[in-house]
């Protein structure tokens, strides 16, 4: 998963020094921790990496909901490592925001009293089987349509955990799409099982790669520093035009009556999603940011006694050695 | 032995694995801090493999042409052959590790113990499975270790949780028909031997987590036999099943 | 804030007796379960690997802008590279 509408802060630097930075950038060189960096870039860089951590497990919740009534056990297995990725995905990124001198502890705080931001897909409900068939095939098909490029980013950390994280995510999406090859192919219930699936996370799919912005200041000034590499709107292209051959292979029709192929521009034309939708979704109004809230907020409030308790008991490990010697 | 009651034997194994990987499995995303929600997804899926091993090997021997599958999703609660333990609700994290260890425990002194068995597809399972589960055994007694000896309100809850379920302990190493059977054949172990290791290592494990064994010998009975299992399994099922219940004959 | 586990770099030596390698970082109250929190996180279960887990404060680094003296030296000296010699095809594989 990753950060939608990061705006970038700007910088009150020396601007010899931002000057040197910006031409480290220009130059492919890597920024590691502890150099020098704008603040407005370390600003940024912790907005992005947090809020693509927090994506990442609050993205564990739509599917970890279908993980006890999984169909078979091997697709209960595939399901589950699949989830339980998505936690190392966030803890890689975790970590890596921590190298610009913020807690895990801390992130996770503003996550939950609403500071921070996740990816709006996760407020969407998953509802049937063919939901887990969509969520690999499309919201980690667009997912992984955005990290790739993101192994080229500036930041070294950020960096290095994109790459872990697209090497391990690359059964995700055929996970997805296996699920709805089976699906499309069983019985007629499954069909539309499929079908359904399909129409409820198309649009919400399109919606990951944020409004259009071309025009943005804030965008120029993150393409610039290399943590952001595309624009929403040529991923957003990118994706349709690899989604709709998939789909018609799978036999399911794409929600969208004006989807045509144009010859010209040798892409599809689609219609853009409502995104008066997506800015209610972001403001807390989606199907499930409540539900989604309260299950992190529970997590962390019944795990500080176990947090607590195995530190304590550390800490007195620690003494009783001491004391021996 | 006979077939039948070796089926009956590979259910036990394969059911406690199964209802546990299960319950272990409803964790993923809600642990109370990230490595652990990882830790506990390991778990799981180690014992979501071995049921499949089981269960697999259950179904051949029973002869009848039904997979793995089948039997983990088309049986109701009273074919269903795990301990009790098992199928506790998770409770807090607490109360989960304390399940995890109780079980662990007992499962690592079994299989180590069946990696011997006179048959070769139980020895091989078991010594794979032996493996994974000796793992989980570190892992669920260092933490039950630490929680009991950590905080007041963890002392406290480690306490409550190891009550609750010290009931349910009795019930893996009471010898039954199917166990006899087993022990005479050479395929599986003398409960009373695994009985008096596992009471040996539970006592000093609890010293070390600075808990008290509560003083009742009481024992509920019924799963492994299948004549009473608690009502939580049934509320199980209707999860695990819902799909291959609704949609009979579908494939996945 | 006090109440966070600390910060553990990992350190992991594979299967083919290469050196340990950092893998990345995680969060355990000490050292023994940083080791295990490792094992899960980072190997996935693989048998036979090395762990080390260093706790984060505990490292000794340079400092970035000792940069030049450091590395420098060592950029000149080009035949530690083994990609410095041209093999001849024919030599087969070193």
């Amino acid at each position: 998963m990753y950060a939608q509408m990061v705006k970038s802060e700007a910088s009150q630097d020396d601007p010899e020094k931002l000057a040197a930075f910006q031409a480290r950038i220009d130059a492919g060189e890597k920024i590691e921790p502890k150099e020098w960096m704008p603040e407005g870039y370390r600003k940024t860089l912790i907005r992005q990496i947090g809020q693509h951590a927090h994506s990442e497990i609050v993205g564990q919740l739509p599917e970890g909901n279908w993980i006890t009534r999984a169909p078979t056990l091997e697709r209960k297995a595939i399901l589950l490592a699949k989830v339980q990725d998505e936690a190392g995905h966030g803890l890689y990124l975790y970590c890596a925001a921590e190298t610009l001198g913020v807690s895990r502890d801390e992130l996770t705080e503003m996550l939950l009293d609403g500071r921070m931001k996740y990816s709006s897909i996760f407020n969407y409900p998953t509802l049937t089987w063919a939901d887990m068939g969509a969520v690999g095939w499309l919201v980690d098909g667009a997912a992984i349509m955005n990290q790739v490029p993101l192994q080229r980013t500036s930041y070294g950390p950020y960096s290095r955990a994109m790459i872990r994280i697209c090497k391990e995510e690359s059964f995700h999406q055929r996970q997805g799409y296996d699920i709805m090859m089976k699906m499309a192919q069983g019985t007629e219930a499954q069909k539309k099982m499929a079908q359904d699936a399909l129409n409820r996370f198309w649009y919400p799919s399109l919606m990951m790669f944020g409004p259009s912005d071309k025009d943005s200041v804030h965008s120029a000034q993150s393409m610039a520093w290399k943590i952001k590499i595309n624009t929403n709107d040529e991923l957003r292209q990118k994706f349709v035009d690899q989604t709709v051959p998939q789909a018609e292979y799978l036999g399911l029709t794409v929600p969208d009556p004006d989807l045509t192929w144009n010859e010209e521009t040798g892409h599809y034309d689609f219609t853009q999603p409502d995104w008066s939708e997506f800015f209610e979704v972001l403001k807390g109004n989606g199907p499930c940011n409540t539900e989604r809230m309260a299950a992190r907020n529970k997590a962390w409030d019944d795990g500080k006694w176990v947090r607590d308790g195995l530190l304590a008991h550390a800490k007195k490990k620690v003494a009783r050695r001491v004391a021996a010697e | 032995m006979s077939p039948e009651q070796l089926f009956e034997y590979l259910l036990r194994l394969g059911d406690n694995t199964l209802v546990l990987g299960h319950r272990v499995s409803e964790w993923c995303g809600h642990a109370p801090v990230l490595e652990e929600d990882i830790a506990l997804a390991n778990t799981a899926l180690d014992l979501i493999g071995q049921t499949q091993m089981w269960l697999g090997y259950a179904g051949e021997v029973e002869g009848q042409g039904r997979s793995a599958d089948d039997l983990a999703f088309l049986r109701d609660v009273w074919d269903f052959r795990n301990v009790l333990l098992t199928e506790q609700p998770n409770g807090d994290f607490g109360q989960t590790m304390m399940r995890q260890m109780l079980f662990d425990l007992w499962h690592d002194l079994t299989l180590e113990s069946l990696s011997e068995s006179s048959d070769p597809r139980v020895a091989e399972i078991a010594v794979k499975a032996a493996k994974e589960v000796r793992y989980h055994l570190e892992r669920s007694s260092d933490t039950v270790i630490g929680l009991g000896d950590g905080t007041a309100e963890s002392h406290g809850r480690m306490q409550a949780a190891l009550d609750l379920l010290w009931p349910y302990i009795g019930e893996m190493f009471t010898p039954d028909a199917v166990d006899d059977a087993a022990l005479q054949a050479g395929i599986g172990p003398d409960m009373v031997q695994i009985e008096t290791r596992y009471r040996a290592r539970l006592a000093e494990l609890l010293g070390a987590a600075t808990l008290s064994a509560p003083d009742a010998p009481f024992s509920q009975k019924g799963g492994k036999s299948g004549m009473r299992h608690s009502e939580h399994l049934g509320h199980m099922l209707t999860q695990m099943q819902w799909l291959q219940r609704a949609y009979p004959g579908a494939t996945w | 804030m006090s109440s966070e586990w600390p910060l553990w770099e990992i350190f992991i030596r594979g299967q083919h007796g290469l050196n340990h390698r950092h893998v990345g970082s995680l969060h355990a109250p000490d050292a023994e379960m940083a080791i295990k929190n490792a094992r899960d996180v980072y190997t996935r279960r693989n048998e036979g690997v090395s762990i080390w887990a260093v706790e984060a404060r505990h490292i000794a680094a340079s400092s970035p802008s000792d940069k030049g003296p450091l590395y420098e030296p060592s950029e000149s000296k080009v035949y530690r590279h083994p990609t410095f010699f041209d093999i001849p095809d024919e030599a087969g594989h070193m």
